[in-house]
């Protein structure tokens, strides 16, 4: 279990979270959504520590993960931050950086790692793309190759900061079910959302933040039945009988 | 349990490693064997194996042509891999030495230690590497600190690269006694090398490189996006620095010997890449290969064309490297992608 205890962190004198409070589970796959400027991104790099936190702790399994070494906190939490590059190399170059943070230096891979690294492809469906250069792919596959590399990672969570953007709503919809399936094989997964009926559709928990505070955290059925998206974002999620949901704009 | 099984190909590498390696050795004969003088190789090798240190043929063997194109072969390598380690860096193919102001700011060391009478030896190579390390860094924290662009991040460079410039130029005007200001220095040259130059300078490219190489897997997660890189455990700022340290002492050990020698930091990098090498580990190498073979190419063509006329070697690299670096440019294009 991830656990967010009174976390507040922010950019300079600006604080963004105040005081948040929550838990994210391994084997679920939970959508943090909230308005622009909210506190989404800022509470994944919190986690991971990129931003220090002004007040409180992440507990990772019963440990306090920012005690730990950036490498340490990287075999716990994997993250792929919102704008991605696209590096001069192979598919399987870059989910081979996945095992980064398992070696010590001189960091070299090992036949170990290529297997994990070739696996990863195998269960994103990109193994056969190992030698294509990145820049020849499409937005969609690039995504893919990316959670490749945090799933060669080896970690019990990984964090997503709007995974989505920029691609076509068949390709979001393929990254949701791989992100589903990703929840089901035992992995913690924690993306930023930005369309609501993608993430009620796909995701065992909404979490939903207001002015740097988790407003609420729970089933999207749940929340779909309050009336805290009306408040945060003016609109109502409606939940159809084959149990999907949608919402007008 | 389904194994995947699958390796990339490796004949292609070796074949490139292949053509690297030839082109150096033959660079380095052909640098050794010609040259004004028209000595022949059967009276070099007789005189040395005769033992004849005094001979005419071995001195200009050992104190003209071997220093001249060892330092050539030196200090390609060195530009190249300063220029590869700064795009990687700045994530920007557009970014060389030369073209961000490091070599300039190495200059400008080089000029003051000249004015004050220091011209040769770890002292100026020192001067060099410090000269290039703030420019460096001047514009890796500016281009952080205002989030500017790649293009603003050549711009400065640019900027940089005319100040700096202008106060090598204003300190020759106080200073007229100030001899490496030559044009050749300018241009960049290997005519007057000694070995109190290249020794200290070798030395440092060599454990640099070495380095360097044993960072070729942070040098590529760099390229992944500092927050990407963070994710993956790396002390991105701290990484950064090393990564452009280790560039300023390849550019400054570069310059201390063979001056403002421009072009090559940004073509054999870009043509290595073009030759669809990615990785670090390759790439690192591969520039030192082709980097060293191409200078000192060129500095041997630079000696024979115009016999007993000499050219300094930057214009011949002009001549030579900018035809063929827009050939590949056009050939791959447009070279736009990731610039």
């Amino acid at each position: 279990m991830l656990e967010l205890k009174n976390v507040s962190a922010g950019y300079g004198e600006s604080s963004v979270l105040k005081g948040v409070s929550t838990t994210f589970e391994k084997g679920k796959l939970t959508s943090i959504i909230g308005k622009n400027g909210c506190g989404k991104s800022t509470l994944l790099k919190s986690i991971l520590g990129i931003l220090p936190l002004s007040s409180g702790k992440v507990v990772v399994d019963g440990n306090n993960l920012h005690s730990m070494s950036r490498n340490e906190i990287a075999k716990k939490v994997a993250y792929l931050a919102q704008g991605k590059s696209t590096p001069d190399m192979t598919v399987e170059q870059m989910v081979l950086h996945g095992r980064f943070p398992h070696l010590s230096y001189p960091r070299r891979y090992q036949e170990a790692d290529r297997e994990i690294a070739r696996k990863a492809m195998g269960v994103v469906g990109i193994y056969h793309l190992a030698d294509k250069p990145l820049f020849t792919l499409s937005g969609g596959t690039r995504q893919n190759a990316y959670i490749a590399m945090a799933l060669a990672q080896d970690t019990d969570y990984i964090l997503l900061d709007e995974p989505t953007t920029y691609l076509d709503i068949a390709h979001q919809r393929e990254l949701m079910n791989l992100l589903v399936k990703l929840a089901n094989r035992g992995k913690g997964i924690i993306t930023v959302m930005h369309d609501l009926p993608l993430a009620f559709n796909f995701s065992n928990t909404v979490a939903v933040i207001q002015n740097g505070t988790v407003v609420a955290h729970a089933e999207p059925s749940e929340i779909c039945g309050s009336s805290v998206l009306d408040e945060v974002f003016g609109v109502k999620i409606e939940r159809l009988p084959n149990d999907k949901f949608y919402y007008d704009y | 349990m389904r194994c995947y099984m699958k390796s990339l190909p490796k004949n292609k590498i070796a074949n490139i490693y292949g053509i690297a390696i030839l082109l150096l050795i033959l660079s380095a004969v052909l640098g050794v064997l010609l040259g004004a003088s028209g000595i022949s190789l059967t009276d070099m090798l007789s005189s040395l194996v005769k033992g004849d240190i005094e001979s005419p043929e071995v001195k200009i063997l050992l104190y003209v042509r071997l220093p001249r194109i060892l330092s050539g072969l030196i200090c390609g390598a060195a530009l190249a891999v300063s220029g590869a380690v700064v795009q990687g860096v700045l994530a920007n193919k557009l970014a060389s030495p030369s073209i961000i102001g490091v070599n300039a700011g190495a200059g400008l060391a080089v000029i003051l230690c000249s004015a004050f009478g220091m011209i040769g030896g770890w002292s100026l190579s020192a001067f060099a590497f410090i000269g290039a390390f703030l420019t460096v860094m001047l514009v890796s924290i500016a281009a952080k600190k205002w989030g500017a662009s790649r293009g603003t991040v050549i711009l400065m460079g640019v900027a940089l690269n005319a100040l700096l410039g202008a106060i090598s130029d204003t300190v020759i005007t106080f200073n007229p006694d100030v001899s490496v200001m030559s044009n050749d220095f300018k241009i960049g040259d290997f005519s007057s090398v000694t070995y109190a130059e290249l020794i200290p300078a070798a030395v440092i490219v060599l454990i640099t490189f070495l380095v360097l190489i044993t960072l070729s897997n942070e040098l590529d997660v760099l390229t992944l996006g500092d927050e990407n890189a963070k994710g993956l455990g790396m002390n991105t700022s701290l990484m950064r620095v090393v990564f452009l340290l280790m560039s300023a002492l390849l550019a400054g050990a570069a310059v201390s010997v063979c001056g403002l020698l421009s072009f090559v930091g940004l073509l054999v990098p870009h043509a290595v890449r073009r030759m669809a090498v990615t990785e670090s580990k390759h790439l690192i190498p591969l520039c030192a290969l082709f980097g060293a073979g191409f200078v000192a190419v060129c500095d041997t063509l630079a000696r024979v064309v115009f016999a007993p006329y000499e050219l300094p070697v930057g214009i011949i690299m002009a001549f030579l490297g900018a035809p063929f670096f827009i050939f590949i440019l056009i050939r791959g294009k447009g070279g736009h992608r990731n610039a």
